[in-house]
């Protein structure tokens, strides 16, 4: 946050610098060529063939939602002139239906009309049963689209949804167009090379040239709805290499303009910001490294279909003694200090954004507290053995840890092992590839999903700034098991019925201010009955040139929403 | 010779005494070759520093102490500190031995297979064609790739089965290994099919000794010479395999810190500690280095046309 | 000679084929998913459906009939088609990237330039270094030209080009400056600025690989001399009072050179196989890094394609190197 401030006051301060070109003089493509690095390059830029961010930060620039979120978070317009509400009567009163109203007179890049037609299209699209589309699950429980009239979107709902804010919002839902699209239905839309590569789109740029995994070629939008945007008339996107290159061909070699997920040891980057000629952009969004523990025995010697299932509790971390043990013994502001530097924050909460529904009632976790953690083992019944280990009715104090292979993973493995050994807790170390651990092969015994280990570590986050779909995970009966093939998000396996009420009641409640409140007793619920651990707060780190101005780094959609208004500080 | 005694003097010597093992001419021609004995005496120092350097440098490499990390050299870490406050000096030796090892037992384990399969093509007319296709096939195959694809495929497994380390441990010998027997095999089967020809094997067998002893008394002890130059040129590139895949991020994981994780690893320090990819990048290659000058020697001395010159 | 030829490229073809079933069915085994690399934030149940829609339920054997049908004759006639302009594509499903959605021959089109210029060149530099240091080696046996090159060429065969490769990043890009830290695919050579910036971006691989290259093919062409030096025609070429260059350059080097060539023709499948540590290094955005990237995130259609065509460049390049033996050697006839 304090780096991007500086970075705005730069670009505030260079603005008042006479003789400068002032905002109002710039015009399209003024600011001539924009290089951009991905190391992570991108593989199409069809966001619904892919899901990944990468994909879906690419395409944001030139396919676009009917509304997205602004860097703070809030709803803005993007396509239609005004959010539907209650108060302008968009959202029925009944929360079944709203009605989206296109601004008038849109252009697709090739000049063709915007119609009410391709946002009905890019739903059916998406809800193929044959296609599948990455991002689904935005369109889940709508019983019709429809096209009411040229501009005009009715999509009504099957349940009451207080929040309809989810289909063609944000990046995750852009709209395709549908002259372009209309063969691709279903099983074809992979074959589509030419559409995924090139897609037609309303946004200030226009793909020139695409080359999967390696490189793309932006020209501005001859029809970009605002007449003197983009400011850049062309962009590089790069990809390949590592964070590392990235980082150092903006920060140190000036070759590249913006890079993207910077994920470097906080030495490396301190390190690189010396070169000076960038600044390191961080902000926080909800992605939250945790330690999940398991409320189910995931012992081997039980049949597969029975294990990590709610049948057997698990014989150690049942007690929530044990568990409050674990979390305590952790330090968070030295993992965050190794790990993550300045582009993390210890974190005590479930919910770690957005800032309004962060909970202000768990912060005593961010002090490690030995004496309390042996306390609570000791008052648990687990008494210290011969080497140092606890012990109770026979059985040591022993668990399995596991985590994804990623070389800041295991730097916190073998912290946190060392901190549990000091209070008498053997952990016993497993990392896994990230293909499988992440996989959803529901064949593979080591997903992180079927958690067929005591205790396993990984980052999770939610989508745009309601956090309902998140907590609604953490459910009875929302658990992995073998009779759903596995499937679900409760990967703890948490049961706790006033959970489940109170949840019920924050699902149904319209009300902003009344809903932030149920969310952090949500939270509040969750952690104080030490569910998970959370670890660290990680924010999402880029970096720009100092010759960059206009940009404001947004964790709640595609960090290039505004990419029409980036522009060159001339000197 | 460096004996410069007269050379009738030097003969009634060797007559009166026991014949001399030839394995001490061999001996005796290796020690003149400058490289491999420097070669020797290198691989030696390495074989220590790894296997005797823990018993002297008592530092566990697993401890943490964060007071003390990211430091340079000093008399407590004469090589300096990870990022976590390890001791290199500890984890170069502790990856020096699973690096050496994995050398050492794939090594072990391709000449195995290249051996046996080398012999039973030579001297059994029946499966020589069969063998050999075989041995082109695996020749064939594009090894990297394919080791790149059978680490990826079956280390889960094999870690539930064995456990992280050994389960690792195992899958890269096992698949450098059956990515490595095939030159063996066909320097082998050569001998063997001239060997078997050769009056002493005619004799053998003529006398109804059994083929497994023939080839255990007669031919295996005769086609040592080619086997143990493929074995010092076959550690070379164990070594130089599973540095390969542990930098592409594919052989060991982070916590087994072997030479090729710890100059993965260090790749991204490179600018403030270049140590960190300068001291695991120099033990690969001076191993390596010190084997091949040691296979280079061994081939000479075994080369009857060379040795005695 | 004909029909060795002939009897070789017989045996190729089902040999190719049979590595391309077990590399096929070995993938298939595979644990790692497709949608191991998405985010967190897409439930199962639309992975579910990525994974069908991804044709993951076919048995294994339809699925690899499928696969090598698109293989041998679709992928080449577009491939084909694109280079030469005719219409001569074949119609049909393509092989499709699962990771890109998009058909895996296109993207090794892409690919294959940037591997070429880069280790190709190292190749060819690797060569033109070689065979003069070889030459000098052997004709001056034990000098200190001769102890130096074979030194060197010793610890150039002997230090991993992982090494020497971040270290040559470490001095020239890092501390001095002088070459650019990432390969940049997209640059064009129209004059001699941009000429010389393509030459300072394939320097540094370039370098490493023709060092690597060159310790090999010098150590194989030094011996290669030594045999010949020893050989009684070059006695009676001396002894009839030929002029002792000739002598060397027309009768020895002309007869070492017949092993070395075929060294040199075996050796290019492993210009693109070794290409994966070297590209990964200098990001060198071509067919090895594609190779590793799709293992990364277990795109295996991409694996399984790349991997077949290295197949086939072993295969094919030591026919080329038998038949070459036998064409340069006339002493070795097959028949």
């Amino acid at each position: 946050m304090k780096r991007r401030t500086a970075l705005m006051g730069a670009v505030a301060a260079a603005a008042l610098v006479p003789g400068m070109v002032m905002a109002d003089e710039r015009e399209r493509g003024s600011s001539g060529h924009l290089n951009v690095i991905y190391w992570q390059a991108v593989s199409t830029m069809n966001p619904f063939l892919s899901g990944g961010t990468k994909e879906m930060n690419a395409s944001s620039i030139v396919l676009e939602p009917l509304a997205r979120f602004d860097n703070m978070g809030e709803l803005t317009p993007w396509l239609v002139d005004e959010i539907p509400t209650l108060d302008n009567g968009g959202v029925a009163e009944d929360l079944m239906s709203i009605t989206w109203t296109l601004t008038e007179g849109l252009l697709w890049s090739d000049g063709t009309d915007v119609t009410s037609a391709d946002v009905v299209f890019t739903y059916e699209y998406c809800t193929h049963p044959e296609g599948g589309c990455a991002y689904r699950d935005r369109f889940a429980g709508i019983e019709s689209v429809e096209a009411v009239d040229d501009l005009t979107i009715r999509i009504t709902f099957e349940d009451a949804t207080p929040n309809p804010y989810l289909p063609f919002v944000g990046a995750g839902s852009p709209i395709i167009q549908q002259a372009q699209f209309a063969e691709c239905l279903g099983a074809r839309a992979p074959e589509c090379t030419d559409e995924n590569f090139y897609p037609v789109g309303t946004g200030p740029y226009t793909v020139a040239d695409f080359r999967p995994n390696d490189v793309i070629q932006f020209e501005a939008n001859p029809n970009y709805r605002v007449p003197t945007q983009p400011y850049f008339q062309t962009i590089t996107w790069a990809g390949g290499g590592d964070a590392t290159g990235a980082a150092r061909a903006v920060f140190q070699t000036g070759e590249m303009d913006y890079a993207w997920n910077l994920q470097l040891a906080p030495e490396v980057i301190e390190q690189m910001e010396s070169g000076g000629m960038g600044t390191l952009l961080v902000d926080f969004g909800p992605l939250m490294e945790r330690i999940e523990l398991n409320f189910t025995d995931p012992s081997p010697d039980l049949p597969a279909d029975e294990r990590a299932t709610m049948q057997h509790p698990h014989p150690i971390l049942s007690d929530i003694r044990v568990r409050e043990a674990l979390s305590r013994a952790i330090d968070r502001e030295l993992l965050t200090e190794i790990g993550y530097g300045p582009t993390g924050r210890p974190a005590c909460n479930f919910i770690v954004a957005p800032p309004a529904m962060v909970s202000p009632n768990n912060d005593d976790c961010l002090v490690q507290d030995m004496d309390r953690a042996n306390a609570l083992l000791d008052e648990a019944g687990w008494e210290r053995g011969s080497d140092g280990i606890r012990v109770k009715d026979g059985e040591r104090l022993e668990l399995l840890f596991q985590t994804s292979t990623n070389a800041v993973r295991q730097d916190f493995q073998s912290l946190i092992q060392q901190w549990w050994r000091e209070i008498g807790v053997e952990a016993r170390l497993r990392n896994i590839d990230a293909g499988v651990f992440f996989g959803s092969d529901p064949g593979s015994p080591d997903t992180y999903i079927k958690f067929w280990a005591d205790v396993q570590m990984y980052a999770s986050l939610f989508e745009g700034t309601d956090p309902t779909p998140h907590l609604e995970q953490r459910r009875c009966g929302r658990e992995p098991r073998p009779e759903t093939q596995w499937q679900g998000q409760n990967i703890n396996r948490y049961c706790n019925p006033e959970y489940d009420a109170l949840w019920a009641e924050l699902n149904r409640e319209p009300d902003p201010e009344r809903r932030q409140e149920l969310v952090i007793a949500l939270n509040d619920m969750f952690i104080q009955d030490f569910a998970h651990i959370p670890l660290v707060a990680r924010g999402r780190v880029s970096a720009a040139a100092n010759t960059l101005g206009g940009l404001s780094l947004n964790v709640w959609d595609s960090e290039h929403w505004n990419q029409a208004e980036w522009y060159r500080i001339e000197d | 010779m460096t004996d410069a005694a007269p050379a009738t003097a030097a003969e009634d010597v060797h007559d009166l005494r026991p014949p001399r093992n030839q394995w001490w001419d061999v001996w005796d021609q290796f020690k003149t070759h400058k490289g491999a004995m420097g070669g020797m005496f290198v691989f030696i120092s390495i074989l220590l520093f790894v296997f005797a350097g823990p018993w002297i440098w008592q530092v566990d490499p697993g401890l943490i102490d964060i007071r003390s990390r990211n430091q340079g050299s000093s008399w407590a870490h004469p090589m300096g500190t990870d990022q976590l406050g390890r001791d290199l000096l500890a984890r170069m030796m502790y990856g020096g031995r699973i690096s050496v090892a994995v050398g050492l037992a794939a090594m072990l384990l391709g000449l195995v297979l290249g051996t046996l399969i080398g012999v039973l093509a030579g001297y059994f007319k029946l499966m020589d064609g069969p063998l050999m296709r075989v041995t082109d096939l695996f020749l064939a195959l594009p090894l990297l790739p394919l080791l790149l694809i059978l680490v990826t495929l079956f280390r889960d497994p094999l870690e539930g089965a064995f456990g992280q380390a050994a389960g690792v441990f195992t899958l890269i010998v096992v698949a450098i290994a059956i990515t490595s027997w095939m030159q063996t095999a066909r320097i082998v089967r050569g001998d063997v099919l001239a060997l078997k020809e050769r009056e002493f094997v005619l004799a053998a067998r003529s006398i109804g000794t059994p083929a497994r002893r023939i080839n255990t008394r007669h031919i295996l002890p005769n086609v040592m010479s080619p086997i143990m130059v493929s074995a010092t040129l076959g550690i070379a590139s164990a070594i130089i395999t599973e540095s390969a895949l542990s930098f592409l991020g594919l052989g060991f994981p982070p916590d087994f810190p072997t030479w090729g994780r710890i100059l993965y690893d260090g790749r991204d320090w490179i600018e403030q500690y270049p140590a960190r990819v300068v001291w695991p990048g120099v033990l690969i290659s001076l191993t390596v280095l010190s084997v091949n000058f040691i296979g280079d020697g061994l081939r000479d001395a075994l080369d009857p046309r060379i040795r005695g010159r | 000679m004909f029909t060795y030829t002939l009897r070789r490229l017989a045996f190729a073809v089902p040999t190719v084929l049979v590595i391309s079933l077990i590399v096929f069915l070995m993938l298939d085994m595979a644990p790692g998913d497709p949608t191991g690399s998405l985010p967190l934030t897409i439930p199962l149940e639309v992975r579910e459906q990525i994974r069908a829609a991804l044709g993951l339920g076919d048995p294994v054997l339809i699925r690899y009939f499928k696969w090598l049908h698109m293989m041998v004759i679709i992928e080449p006639s577009h491939m084909l088609a694109n280079a030469t302009g005719w219409n001569i594509a074949v119609d049909g499903p393509r092989i499709l990237s699962w990771q890109t959605r998009s058909p895996v021959g296109d993207i090794i089109v892409q690919r294959i330039p940037q591997t070429l210029w880069v280790v190709g060149l190292g190749y060819v530099f690797g060569i033109l270094i070689a065979v003069p240091i070889g030459v000098i080696s052997a004709y001056k046996q034990y000098s200190w030209f001769d102890q130096a090159g074979t030194f060197v060429s010793m610890v150039g065969f002997s230090v991993p080009t992982f090494f020497t490769g971040v270290v040559f990043i470490l001095i020239f890009s890092v501390w001095l400056g002088w070459f650019p830290s990432m390969y940049d695919t997209t640059h064009r050579v129209r004059d001699w600025d941009s000429f010389l910036f393509q030459v300072r971006q394939i320097a540094m691989p370039v370098a490493v690989l023709a060092l690597f290259n060159a310790s090999q093919i010098s150590r194989f062409m030094r011996a290669s001399m030594l045999d010949n030096l020893n050989q009684d025609y070059v006695r009676t070429a001396r002894a009839k009072g030929m002029m002792e260059k000739t002598v060397l350059l027309v009768h020895v080097l002309r007869n070492s050179m017949i092993p070395v060539v075929t060294v040199i023709a075996i050796g290019i499948p492993t210009v693109f196989t070794g290409a994966i540590i070297t590209e990964q290094i200098f990001r060198v955005n071509g067919l090895g890094d594609a190779l590793i990237r799709a293992i990364y995130v277990s795109d295996w259609p991409m694996v399984q394609t790349i991997t077949f065509i290295f197949a086939i460049l072993i295969v094919l390049f030591n026919l080329i190197a038998d038949v070459l033996y036998g064409i340069l050697d006339p002493r070795i006839r097959y028949d």
